[in-house]
């Protein structure tokens, strides 16, 4: 390997590259070449440092410098100083690190990083950073000294389960496909993260991707398989990228091919990408979107350990869980088990969103409860506000209210509290939630998603949206709640997968912990959070002083007023979009 | 709908003879892949920018595959557009924390400065908009991202000037 005294990480997150990151990298390479010091330093492409807001940034390694708002024309100067001279430019300096990273930050106590060890910490494309982090090492001890057997029984011991969202026993589920006798056999890694406001597999792919190969051979090695699929949401265009460079890079050092390192067994991966449809994160669905068909589940059985892409044995698991693997070869099945609870066993991500203080992707224990995560990690609701619930799970789960907050996250306690692991969608929501509005929020999205194949999920879904659109626009009727839960119950007994089994779960938990809104929206007529159009008025009050911001804001031009005077909205042609309320400087505008 | 190969109208990508050996090309490189539909069609799509009933049932007649099949596939996933879009595309996250960011105020003011729906082209070609599910950049809700490029934390009074990306 070529000896460089000086490396710089360019960040090329999508927020770096909106404010020219590329541009930066392409004027550091000249300048140094420029300046004769290309020999001597390397500039790399890395993920999301930490100064996203103010980029490009760039970290300067050993010294561990951090510059942000670095732009082309500022880069001549700086490599000077910092690369001729040595001196560190105190005008382009990060601030101190307090928590920088909004989608990953510094672990705070709580946290474990075992999936996302290496995000922002190694360029994920270069081979080599990830070899120099215990990179393949698990492979080669796997292909070095251990059966297929012996892999299968260290995962098992391990407890890991799968991270898509259902649970089930990787190990387990890794036995079947290697029990059915057909060839050849396929490993499947479903990287359709569809959920809304979950991106946690992004991040592993675009900082980690080496993780997740890695995982997949020692996987393909255990059940037998020849080759493997990584099917990747078209919404993640960088994700793509980055996995396709590590693949080349992989089959360049012979880690995926034939003969992989010497040992005989041949394995190769293959990106695939989807087309904007979220049921194909249905195992079923994806693998007819792989076979290049519409992405429709059929029912299991068979499943896909026997008969599973193009009627062969596949097996089907999660970035995550793949993401998972190396390290518990590695580090032994004792120590992945040694962390979470009783039956579920070592570290979930999760994307914190919401209102929370502290936004972003999470790694946390299994078995932390609900109040660790929102009050230690994510550091309280925003704006001293109090907790309304929690929604985890996606569009499958379940909303839970505050008197869950004690619950320790497991795949059985949140069942048992009526909402699903899910692959990790964690919302936070404050009082000014409507809860109403939220089951109609996930309803209109899945009666969206729904593919149209089975009835129950298709009119279903249909027939609940319709009715909490009535309930939200104020025209809620006697009668409606029972309609809705009689409709929750048949649709999850009969949908064909688990789209439709799962849809109804946002308005089934509403329903169960906050009836009383409901009940509030169709006897009232009043939404309590203020929140659903059909059912509030704005209205300027006394404090206005007639900046005009408002009139001039307003869409449908619903505000009237003399500059300097109070401004009146006429509630007939107010839309209740609410831009004035967010423009107002004066906290002027009031909902009633 | 579905179209036969007898009368393509001029303009179309598979009549004009620079676009037609990009489609050629796609199809030499990608037919004989297992799946291969999926992936020629993701490529017809970013290449040419939409796949016209005439390209569909050119690519069913290449590859000896049923013409409902290939129009099955366009018509099931929301990548794939059958008409010609804007030179920009303008799409509005509608993930859950950009749902709850504001992104509705925001698309009424943008569909009031573009003077154009969810879903059409504005009326000079330059620009389509539409709504899209979560792009994974949460924390920066509410976020719209323009061909590309994405922009966060977007706030009503800064829309315009965002949106003139898409004007030019």
């Amino acid at each position: 390997m070529k000896y460089f005294r000086s490396h710089v990480l360019v960040c090329v997150d999508p927020e770096c590259l909106s404010k020219g990151a590329h541009d930066v990298l392409d004027a550091l390479n000249d300048e140094l070449v420029a300046q004769g010091l290309i020999d001597e330093i390397q500039v790399l492409e890395t993920s999301r440092i930490g100064g996203c807001t103010v980029g490009p940034e760039l970290m300067v390694y050993p010294e561990g410098v951090h510059y942000v708002g670095v732009s082309v024309d500022d880069v001549p100067y700086l490599v000077e100083e910092h690369f001729l001279k040595g001196r560190v430019v105190k005008k382009f300096l990060a601030p101190p690190k307090t928590n920088t990273d909004e989608e990953l930050g510094a672990p705070t106590s709580k946290e474990v990083r075992v999936v996302l060890r290496n995000c922002g910490k190694i360029d994920p494309e270069n081979i080599d950073d990830y070899i120099a982090e215990d990179g393949y090492a698990a492979l080669e001890k796997v292909l070095g000294g251990m059966t297929p057997e012996q892999v299968i029984e260290e995962i098992l011991a391990s407890g890991l389960r799968g991270r898509g969202g259902a649970g089930f026993p990787t190990g387990r589920k890794w036995q079947f496909a290697r029990a059915s006798r057909a060839t050849p056999k396929y490993m499947i890694c479903n990287a359709d993260e569809g959920d809304p406001g979950a991106f946690m597999n992004r991040r592993v792919l675009e900082g980690d991707p080496h993780a997740v190969l890695e995982g997949m051979i020692i996987g393909g090695y255990a059940v037998g398989a020849s080759r493997g699929y990584i099917y990747c949401r078209a919404e993640y265009p960088v994700a793509v990228r980055t996995l396709r460079i590590a693949i080349d890079q992989a089959r360049a050092y012979g880690l995926l091919g034939e003969n992989i390192l010497g040992s005989g067994f041949s394995f190769d991966i293959e990106v695939r990408v989807g087309a904007g449809a979220f049921v194909c994160g249905e195992e079923t669905a994806l693998m007819a979107s792989i076979e290049g068909k519409r992405g429709e589940p059929r029912p299991r059985p068979p499943f896909p350990a026997v008969s599973g892409l193009w009627g062969k044995p596949s097996n089907i698991n999660n970035v995550e869980t793949y993401a998972n693997v190396p390290q518990i070869i590695l580090k032994g099945a004792q120590w992945f088990a040694s962390m979470g609870t009783e039956k579920s066993k070592g570290t979930k991500t999760f994307a914190l969103a919401g209102d929370v203080n502290r936004t972003g992707l999470i790694e946390v224990p299994l078995g932390i409860n609900l109040r660790e995560v929102i009050y230690d990690v994510a550091q309280g609701i925003k704006d001293g506000k109090k907790l309304k619930a929690v929604q985890i799970g996606g569009p499958m789960g379940g909303c839970l209210p505050e008197a869950y907050i004690d619950r320790p996250i497991d795949y059985e306690s949140l069942a048992e509290a009526g909402t699903i692991m899910g692959s990790g969608g964690f919302v936070v929501m404050d009082e000014d939630t409507c809860m109403v509005d939220i089951a109609r929020f996930f309803m209109e999205f899945t009666q969206d998603e729904s593919c149209g194949k089975c009835t129950p999920c298709r009119v279903g879904t249909r027939r609940m949206l319709e009715i909490l659109q009535r309930i939200c626009a104020g025209e809620g009727r006697h009668g409606d709640i029972e309609m809705l839960e009689d409709l929750c119950k048949w649709i999850k007994i009969t949908s064909l997968c688990g789209l439709g089994q799962g849809a109804p779960n946002p308005v089934e938990s509403t329903l169960k912990h906050f009836r009383h809104e409901y009940e509030a929206h169709i006897y009232e007529k009043r939404c309590p959070a203020k929140v659903c159009k059909g059912l509030i008025r704005y209205e300027i009050v006394d404090a206005c002083t007639g900046c005009t911001v408002c009139a001039r804001n307003c869409p449908v031009n619903a505000i009237t007023g003399q500059r300097r005077q109070k401004h009146v909205i006429d509630p007939n042609v107010c839309i209740r979009c609410g831009i004035c309320e967010q423009v107002c400087n004066f906290n002027a505008i009031v909902i009633r | 709908m579905a179209q036969t190969l007898h009368d393509i109208p001029k303009n179309d990508p598979v009549a004009v003879p620079e676009q037609k050996a990009k489609i050629d090309r796609i199809l030499a490189e990608n037919k004989n892949l297992p799946g291969a539909v999926m992936v020629v069609l993701n490529e017809l799509q970013a290449q040419i920018g939409f796949v016209s009933p005439a390209m569909q049932a050119y690519v069913a007649q290449q590859m000896h595959v049923p013409l409902q099949q290939v129009h099955g596939v366009v018509s099931f996933y929301s990548f794939f557009t059958t008409m010609p879009r804007g030179k920009h595309t303008v799409k509005f996250c509608m993930g859950t924390a950009c749902y709850v960011g504001g992104m509705p105020q925001l698309i009424e003011k943008a569909k009031q400065v573009m003077n154009c729906d969810i879903g059409k082209t504005t009326a000079d070609g330059m620009a389509t908009l539409e709504v899209c599910r979560c792009v994974g950049a949460c924390s920066q809700a509410p976020v719209i991202v323009i061909d590309e490029e994405l922009h966060g934390r977007v706030r009503p009074n800064k829309l315009p000037q965002i949106l003139k990306k898409a004007q030019q």
